[in-house]
């Protein structure tokens, strides 16, 4: 089945959007103070590259890009479990998940 | 040719949702926008031919990471977040800082040339058989390994999140 | 004999030295009383390779690299020996005097808590001079050069714990070094006009040259600086005495035979170049002329043995340069082989009174001592003889060949050498007479203490006496036998400096017969006034506060001391202070400490940096990120 949009004209704005969601979600990281929202941000970039890894892989005809878009969906879900728990632990012990709080590494 | 109307759509509702993630107020809403971002990210995977990928997508982010986010947040309260309409010079430096990043990557990127297109040979690119046999066959050992993380990534989750015996 | 089978030998007589001071230096704590074997047995393993190289010579040159040592651009220095006539006889004066030496100190030195140390001092110190004789450019001469004023430093201030001692030390080292600052600027000067320091190929370059040019001018003053330093002529003299405050077999050695020397050595290596300096010739003869009668002058009022016997070294020593001064390089060196015999026997033997009376060095508490010490007397008397020019002891002879040359050459010349000649003999009999003759004037333990020196101080009196006694031989006058021995065999060495000296008439025989009598009558003169003087009245030295007039200024060494002191010494130290408040304290302190400051308040500055806001961090970690990829595209 063919894709629907045809990779020889469409790989350049996939570049464009992917660059761009990076950087939403970039922006989102250094915006918030929330840790969660924060790890969900992260959760964007992730999935930008994921966007643009696929979108390779239609352009340049193998499904290596897949794959590996396989396998960071695979490591996303590891990191996810284990932010969260220790968002979980954090808070027990603070009472708080805003990230000024965690300030203790200084001079 | 030109993109199809179905791309820019699909492109517009990744965008706008993932503003929403960042700029919302409310966590539960920055969740919400997240879910419906990758819904749209899965749209254009299945444009691109990924069906496999698509389906697999929303499986676990949508249907999992983001249940366990929402979990998360209901059962640490946090729905209240005051702070974030209190002006500060850091958000604006955050938000350049963004921007500038936007700009440096795309002006990196700029100057690359994209190799020729090649028709792919096999038209089942996407779908379940092809990627099955490339993991079963090219990329045993990370797919092995890749379980051996998820054992790991459990086993520290529970001991993380574990009340402290008293 | 084939030249190749004497490389080995010649490369072993520096290395036994070295080795013994090698072995001491480490071993020497538990050798113990051995050690002074083994220093010994090193000096006579390299006096006896000299011995084998002296007898296969057979007028050849042996001149041979070890290794290249530097290469900048075109100067090419090599180290490497150069053995030939002049070469041996000093080798095998330097080794062999330096063998009866180190026999002495086992005796003088025995009960010493530094014997071991002083042995490899002294091996130390005779590795150098061996360098010194046996280098074949002046690079490796000047190894030599510096390593032997080391040790002198070292030997002279060898009981460090008396400060006097030291300061002597200090003294001789840095009158040493003003000389040698000359003595480089010349090296440098040889280095820019001839572009090479090898002996053999200056001498080659040399026939270019014409007489008195500037340039050889400039050179053979500096190098006569040099010398001056080394060898304490006027100006630079003042250490010597001082430098009796070593052992007294360190004066031996050093101060009698070989280090003050070293000077005349260099000169006579190179004689061709001071030959084509008629000049700074002119300048040595008068020099040496003034030395000679200065030290002389002084030394007839001095009531130290050892002093006595400094200065008379000094003035010996401007008698050789006189020599030189005349063009005669080969009387200059057969004087300084008969010096070195009877000046060691002097030393040595005023060591042996000096232990005989229990550390007793004024001889106005000595007297008497012929009784009682008889084999020293009797070898003092014979080198007091010598050095006073009596035939037909050594002194006689090559004194009267200094003379004749000098009789040649101006007839005031001659005087004033034979004045100086007059009063040596003056001021050394009256030491004989004052120490030896007459009745004891020390105390009742030292009477009691009087003893003969033990056998290993003995014998090596005995053979210099005997040395003292026919070593002249070797250079007999044309009127009593047909060869010169001695300036036959240096012949090969001084033929270009020969062929350029204009030739004065030679003396016709009558005229050397005249000569040879005026001196010993002379002497005889002398001889007789200090013996009228001190064994008819007994006239005994007073102390110095009871002097006044000339003889205060000659006691008092023409406050010679005292004026470098108050001239050179004094705004030295002024200087030096002020150079410590104003560019130690204010300028380098100041560096220093702004350094530590500045490094201090960045560190604080930088501290600000660690906020601890994770906020704050991820900041800077996409910013430094953007910055470097910018960086990237920018480059």
């Amino acid at each position: 089945m063919n894709p629907i949009t045809n990779p020889e004209s469409t790989t350049n704005w996939y570049l464009f959007l992917s660059c761009l969601l990076f950087s939403i979600g970039v922006m989102g990281v250094l915006f918030r103070r929330n840790a969660l929202i924060i790890l969900m941000c992260i959760e964007l970039m992730l999935n930008a590259v994921n966007l643009l890894l696929v979108s390779y892989s239609a352009y340049a005809g193998n499904t290596d890009g897949q794959t590996f878009v396989f396998f960071i969906m695979v490591v996303a879900a590891a990191e996810v479990a284990v932010g969260l728990a220790l968002m979980v632990s954090i808070y027990r012990n603070i009472g708080s998940i805003d990230i000024q709080s965690l300030n203790k590494l200084k001079w | 040719m030109e993109p199809s109307i179905l791309f820019y759509l699909l492109s517009a509702m990744s965008v706008i949702s993932a503003l929403f993630v960042v700029f919302s107020r409310s966590p539960i809403y920055s969740v919400l926008s997240l879910i419906v971002c990758f819904f749209t990210i899965a749209g254009h995977y299945i444009m691109l031919n990924a069906q496999f990928l698509a389906i697999i997508h929303i499986i676990v982010y949508a249907g999992a990471i983001m249940v366990l986010m929402l979990f998360t947040v209901m059962l640490l309260n946090l729905n209240e977040d005051v702070s974030v309409h209190k002006f500060n010079i850091t958000k604006l430096i955050a938000v350049i800082t963004g921007g500038l990043l936007f700009l440096v990557i795309l002006a990196s990127v700029k100057s690359s040339t994209l190799l020729t297109y090649q028709a792919p040979a096999n038209l089942n690119i996407g779908n379940a058989q092809d990627i099955g046999m490339k993991l079963f066959t090219d990329y045993l050992l990370p797919f092995e390994i890749s379980s051996v993380l998820f054992v790991s990534a459990m086993i520290s989750a529970v001991l993380l999140a574990k009340k402290e015996v008293k | 004999m084939n030249l190749l089978n004497l490389i080995t030998p010649s490369m072993m007589i520096p290395i036994f030295p070295l080795l013994g001071f090698l072995i001491l230096s480490f071993l020497g704590k538990r050798l113990g009383a051995f050690s002074g074997w083994v220093a010994s047995m090193a000096i006579l393993g390299s006096f006896l390779c000299s011995l084998n190289i002296f007898l296969g010579l057979d007028g050849q040159q042996l001149n041979y690299t070890i290794f290249k040592w530097i290469s900048a651009g075109d100067l090419q220095i090599e180290f490497g020996f150069l053995i030939d006539h002049l070469s041996i006889i000093m080798l095998l004066v330097v080794t062999g005097i330096g063998f009866l030496i180190h026999l002495y100190s086992m005796g003088y030195m025995h009960h010493d808590e530094g014997f071991t140390r002083f042995f490899s001092y002294l091996n130390l110190f005779i590795f150098f001079m061996l360098l010194l004789v046996m280098g074949n450019n002046y690079a490796v001469m000047f190894i030599g050069w510096e390593g032997v004023g080391l040790c002198s430093y070292l030997l002279i201030g060898f009981w460090f714990k008396n400060q006097a001692y030291n300061n002597a030390a200090k003294k001789a080292f840095i009158m040493n070094r003003i000389g040698d600052l000359g003595f480089l600027i010349g090296i440098f000067a040889l280095v820019f006009h001839f572009g090479t320091l090898d002996f053999m190929d200056i001498q080659n370059q040399l026939v270019s040259f014409e007489s008195n040019a500037p340039v050889l001018i400039f050179i053979t003053l500096m190098l006569f600086i040099g010398a001056t330093g080394k060898s304490a002529q006027l100006p630079l003299y003042t250490w010597l005495p001082d430098a009796m405050a070593g052992p007294t077999p360190v004066s031996a050695l050093i101060h009698a035979a070989t280090m003050v020397t070293a000077g005349i050595y260099m000169i006579c290596r190179s004689n061709l170049l001071f030959a084509l300096a008629p000049f700074t010739l002119h300048i040595i003869l008068i020099v040496g002329i003034a030395t000679s009668l200065f030290a002389a002058i002084i030394g007839i009022k001095q009531n130290d043995i050892k002093k006595i016997l400094a200065y008379s070294t000094v003035s010996q020593l401007g008698l050789m340069f006189a020599a030189i001064g005349l063009g005669a390089f080969e009387s200059s060196m057969f004087h300084v082989m008969t010096h070195a015999f009877f000046k060691a026997l002097l030393f040595l033997g005023a060591g042996s009174v000096i232990h005989a009376m229990g550390g007793e060095q004024d001889i106005r508490k000595m007297g008497g001592l012929n009784k009682s010490i008889k084999l020293t007397f009797v070898t003092f008397l014979i080198a007091t003889l010598a050095i006073s020019g009596i035939f037909p002891f050594a002194g006689f002879f090559s004194k009267d060949e200094i003379l004749a040359k000098a009789f040649e050459h101006n007839l005031l010349v001659w005087a004033l050498l034979s004045i100086s000649s007059m009063i040596t003999a003056f001021y050394m009999f009256r030491l004989l007479f004052l120490v030896f003759y007459g009745e004891f004037r020390g105390t009742e333990e030292q009477y009691k203490h009087l003893h003969e020196s033990p056998i290993s101080m003995t014998l090596p009196l005995m053979v210099l006496a005997v040395l003292s006694a026919f070593g002249g031989f070797l250079g007999l006058p044309a009127v009593l036998s047909s060869t010169h021995q001695l300036s036959e065999f240096l012949s090969p060495v001084f033929m270009a400096s020969k062929s350029l000296k204009v030739e004065a008439h030679a003396l016709t025989h009558e005229q050397e017969w005249l000569l040879m009598g005026i001196a010993t009558l002379a002497a005889l003169v002398s001889i007789y006034y200090a013996f009228h003087l001190y064994m008819k009245k007994k006239v005994i030295p007073e102390n110095e506060e009871a002097l006044s007039g000339l003889s205060k200024w000659v006691a008092n060494k023409f406050y010679v001391d005292e004026f470098y002191h108050k001239v050179i010494v004094n705004p030295m130290l002024i200087l030096s202070d002020l150079l410590l408040v104003l560019i130690d304290k204010l300028v380098i302190d100041l560096l220093v400490n702004l350094t530590a400051l500045i490094v201090d308040s960045t560190g604080r500055i930088y501290r600000l940096i660690q906020t601890g806001s994770t906020g704050f961090y991820l900041i800077a970690m996409v910013l430094s990120m953007v910055i470097v990829m910018f960086i990237q595209i920018i480059l």
